[in-house]
Parts: structure tokens; sequence; C-alpha cells
């Protein structure tokens, strides 16, 4: 891609001493690549803590009646674990820790535009998530409302809401900031020669989730805001003994929440299209096809928050018009599913783990999507409403969509990153453990759904029993892939072997820089070109 | 990437007319609410709002005197706020 390769003597970023020393180095670093790697430490702690409290609850739906908690621990398990995944791990996830390491190098450049607005994004993201998760310890007890903090409940509940909403509130600054900061970049900093239509499509991705970012987290800030001043100041917004309107919450929060399902997504989407062309040996097929696609995902997917609320006593128009809309924003997905199986046609495919974790995103994600088509439609929706079904599409769409491109991005990216290569063997028998567990785990959940069992309820009758069985046993086996595939990756930050600077063959710009990068990634900047997946 | 960047000085006493206006509209905001206009009570606090934004963004903002880039962007997210809000009052106005 770039004419130049810099052939590095500098030291790397992991050896730079600068002011700080030891833990300091790390926290008051401005580098967008340690500032990368905080946010992964941050979220491993924080996805550990999540995935066990879901395997919690598993265990729980094992035997109908109490089998290992009462139904208010219940009630407050899947809050938490809602809360942590998807405003602590899923929303920021692939921007804060790929996007902060990567975006800069991808694009020819030596930081963000603003290096200290971005660490303190990451500041401002542990604030948030301590005062999202004080609300466990302190108070009348920990928030049961789920991680919607649906109205009139969140604000007549006694267990301790505040901190939680305030928590979610304080984090909305960090994903702006972050969002801000990566627009900014990709308008200013991108090397000589690197035209938008030359840009590789993980940075795209980035572009659209960050407009996204910048514009709905807002709305979901003020709404927060909104249940604060709700439950201490008696102001009437959503109540409706205060004069308010619930309805007006489910829509003030799906018009960031839906939305947010695309911050989510697009920078997977990003990953996946990094590492096909990659893996294949081949140019992306529909370069400007993505690109585009990936834009009208970002657009469309503002106008589809209806699609949460179909039984909630929303005015016929409003529904038709949500369900006609929330078809269309699958055509730009299926235009990506497309464009990456075509890319595999007649290529020359080197299958690493990287790319199995590819492939197994397009199976889920494809699940996942085909099953949104059955929520969309309204008829069906109504009777699939709240149920295990709704639970089961969502972790295919989110756990399967951004959790596999998150994992496939680490095993993609992790020599870059460490310098090391990770055990490929290992990696592989986690993954296969992981999707035998994954499929395991959620697909009864479609069948249970179906058949009536609702979601968020600790108990069921007798008929629902053989299918939780089977769903509980597939949690134990996902979490076992789970322990292999992360303690493979920890283990290899010591004993790995020194990766190459290029092992997959890679031709974008981050491929042209050491193993690990230097501080400043470039000891001149690039002239770029060529297209970034020249491989022909 | 943008190599061309020069200053607008914009006189004071523009300054004072967009306060002047902007402090009638907010009179106008308040003194509107007087008056019933059921469903579309919003629409015209909206409507205020948003010229009063405008007139911000022209001349203390200098989009007015900027790249038209910028103006499409800024208009663009207006746009789509206002697609956002339409369709949360097609709930609203047939329910």
């Amino acid at each position: 891609m770039s004419e130049a390769v810099n052939q590095h003597t500098e030291v790397s970023y992991l050896e730079y001493k600068g002011r700080f020393k030891g833990l300091f180095a790390w926290i008051f670093s401005t580098d967008h690549k340690r500032i990368g790697l905080l946010y992964l430490y941050s979220m491993l702690v924080l996805f550990s803590v999540a995935a066990l409290l879901g395997l919690a609850m598993k265990i729980e739906l094992i035997a109908p009646g109490k089998t290992i908690m009462d139904a208010q621990t219940y009630n407050s398990f899947f809050t938490l674990h809602g809360i942590t995944m998807i405003f602590l791990i899923v929303v920021p996830g692939l921007p804060a820790v790929f996007g902060n390491f990567f975006l800069p190098i991808m694009i020819g450049a030596k930081d963000v535009a603003f290096p200290k607005l971005n660490l303190l994004s990451w500041w401002i993201y542990i604030i948030g998530a301590f005062i999202a998760l004080s609300a466990q310890f302190i108070g009348d007890g920990p928030p049961d409302t789920g991680w919607t903090f649906y109205a009139p409940y969140s604000f007549r509940t006694g267990t301790n809401m505040l901190p939680a909403v305030t928590g979610a509130f304080v984090l909305g600054f960090s994903s702006i900031a972050t969002g801000i900061n990566f627009i900014v970049t990709m308008h200013r900093m991108r090397a000589p020669g690197m035209t938008w239509m030359k840009m590789p499509l993980f940075p795209w991705a980035l572009y659209g989730t960050s407009w996204i970012q910048v514009l709905a987290t807002p709305i979901v800030g003020v709404t927060l805001l909104m249940i604060v001043l709700e439950r201490t100041m008696q102001i009437g917004f959503f109540d409706p003994a205060l004069g308010g309107d619930p309805i007006l919450y489910q829509h003030l929060f799906w018009i960031y929440s839906h939305p947010a399902v695309y911050i989510m997504i697009l920078p997977a989407m990003g990953v996946i299209s990094e590492i096909i062309p990659t893996f294949a040996r081949k140019t992306i097929f529909g370069y400007k096809a993505i690109v585009v696609s990936t834009l009208a995902i970002a657009f469309v997917g503002y106008f589809v928050w209806g699609h949460h609320m179909f039984t909630s006593g929303m005015s016929g128009t409003a529904l038709y018009t949500f369900s006609i809309l929330t078809f269309f924003v699958a055509i730009p997905s299926a235009i990506k599913i497309f464009n990456w199986v075509a890319t595999l046609h007649k290529a020359s495919i080197d299958i690493q783990t990287p790319f199995l974790w590819a492939l197994c995103f397009l199976f889920v994600f494809m699940v996942g999507g085909l099953s949104g088509m059955v929520l969309g439609a309204l008829s069906t929706n109504v009777h699939l409403h709240d149920t295990a079904f709704v639970v089961a599409h969502f972790h295919f769409i989110v756990f399967g969509g951004t959790g596999y491109a998150f994992f496939g991005a680490i095993h993609y990216w992790y020599p870059k990153m460490f310098g090391k290569m990770y055990d490929k063997s290992w990696a592989n028998i986690g993954l296969a453990i992981f999707f035998t567990g994954f499929n395991i785990l959620y697909l009864p959940m479609f069948y249970l759904g179906m058949t009536g069992m609702p979601r968020r309820y600790y108990d069921y009758v007798d008929e629902f029993h053989g299918p939780n069985i089977v769903s509980s046993l597939g949690a134990l086996l996902m979490i076992s892939g789970l322990i292999i595939i992360i303690t493979n990756l920890v283990r290899s930050g010591k004993h790995g072997e020194t990766a190459e600077a290029d092992p997959w063959k890679g031709k974008t710009l981050e491929w042209t820089v050491a193993s690990p990068p230097s501080l400043e990634n470039f000891e001149e900047i690039p002239t770029v070109t060529k297209h970034p997946y020249g491989y022909e | 990437m943008e190599k061309d960047q020069h200053t607008h000085i914009v006189k004071y006493k523009t300054y004072v007319y967009v306060l002047i206006v902007l402090l009638f509209m907010t009179f106008v905001s308040v003194a509107v609410t007087e008056i019933d206009l059921g469903p579309y009570t919003v629409t015209m606090a909206l409507l205020l709002a948003s010229i009063k934004s405008v007139l911000v963004l022209l001349i203390f903002m200098h989009l007015k005197f900027d790249k038209k880039f910028y103006g499409i962007m800024v208009a663009s997210v207006f746009l789509l706020l206002a697609c956002v809000i339409v369709i949360t009052f097609m709930d609203y106005l047939y329910r």
C-alpha cells in the first residue's frame, strides 16, 4: 500500500520510557496505543465479571424453581450483566481498543488528533464504570430494572438506581469524546495520498461509528438525566402520575440505543473487512459498495428504533413505518455479507485463527440477522416480544457479531500489538469449543421463545426444562472455550514466539511498521499510492 | 489536509443586532405558550429554537463565513434530528 516500508530502529511503545514510571507511565500516557491497551485490560476484567454473571444466570435456569439464587438476585444479575456488557464493553469495545490502537497507524498518522482528550476519555470511562458499579454495593440494593432502565419502574423501584443511571450518563461523555477525536483524526491526519477512497475499511467503519457516537449519545445522556430529575425532584417526564408519558422514555432511550447497536456492529464489520482480504490474499470485492453500505447503515440505523417498541402501545402509523424502515436496514448489511463471500470466491485462502473467527462471525451474524427479520415483522413480533427468542437474537447479533469480531481482531492484530505470536493450536481449540458452546447455549433459546418462555424470568414451567438444560450446558462449554482463549493470549504475551512485522502478509499500513510499533508509529510519514487491498 | 484558512471579523453592531433578535425570540417563545396550539405546541417551540440556533451557528460560530462543506455537514445533522423528531411525532399525532 505504501511506497515506504518503515524499518524501525526506535524502541517500541511498550519499552518507551517517558516522564512517568510503572503504572503511571500507562494511566497518564497520551500514546494512542497505550490508551487502547488500557481499555483492553479494563474491559477484560469487566468482561470476565459480566460473563460469570451470565453463567450464574444460566445455572439458575438449569432447573425450574430456585436453584442457586432467588428472584430478586436474578433480577439484579441480569441488570448488572446488561449494564456492564452494553455500556462498558460492547459499545466502547472495538473503537476504544482497536480503533485507538490502529486508526492512526492505518491512516499513516503518529497519533489521534487530540491525544490528551483521548486519555481523558479513558479516565471518564473508568470514573463512569466505578459510579455504575458502585450501585451494586451502596444504598438500597442492586438495581433490578434491566439495562434499559424502563420508566416508570426505573423511578419507582426501591433499589439503588441513581448511581447506575448516573454512571451510564458519565460514560456517554467518554463515547462522544472518542467519536469527535476519531472524526477529526480521519479528516485532518490522513497520510499524503490517502484519499477517502484509499482509506482501509476499518477506519471507514470507525468513521460511521463515530458520527453515531457524537450525534446519538447526547440523546440518551439527556434521557438518563431526566430520570435522575424525575426521581429526585418529582418532575413529570415519564411517570403518568406526574403527567409524564412512559412511552416517551422508550422513544428517547431507543433513539440512542438502536443506533448504539450500530456503534457495536459497524466496527465489527470493519474488522471482518480487514481479516477476509488478508487471508483470502485477494482484493476485497466491492470496496465502494462496502463503504456506501457502512454509511447507509449508520444513517438508516437512526430511524428504526421503534421496532423495540412494537407492543408498547404506539400508533399504528408509527408501527408500520418502523417495520418498513427496519427491513430497509437489512439491505446494506446483506450487501456486506455478499461482498465478503464474493471476496472468498476463487481466493487462495490461508486458513489461520483470525480467518476462522471471521467465518464463524459470518455464520452467527447471519443467524442473528435473519432472526431479526422475524422480529422486524409486526405480526411475528407481537408473539415473540419479550421472550427468550429476543435474547437469542440479541446475543447472536451483539455477542455473535461484536464479540466474534473482537476475538477475531485480537487474534489478527495480537502480533502487531505485543510483538509476540500466540499458540495457534490452542487458539483454534479454544475457538472450536467456544463456537460449539455458543450455539448450544443460544439456539435452544429461539425454540424456548417461540414456545412462549418469557425473558428475564428466573423460573419456568416444566415444559421448558429440556431446552434449558441444553442451553445451560452450552454456557458451561462456551465459558470453557473462553478460558482457553484468554489463557492462551495472556500466556503468549510472555512466552509466545517473537512475531514478524507482517506475519499474515497484510497490505494495510499497520503491517509496514515494526511489531510492536514505536512510540510515533512511523519514522517518516508514508506516502500512499495504492489501494489498501492491492493483492492483484 | 486543509491549507487555506482565513479569519473573518464580524462587526460588533452585527453581534448586537443578533443578540436583540435572540432575546426577542426568547420572549416570543415564552409568549406563545399562552396560546393553545394543541399538538403543535412542541412544533412551534422547536421551530423558534431552531431559528435561534441557526442564527447562533451562522453569526456567532462563523458558519456563514466558513467553507460550504461545514455548512452542509451541520445542515445534515439538523435534517437527521428533524427526521427523528418527525418520526417520533408520528406516534403522538396518530395514537
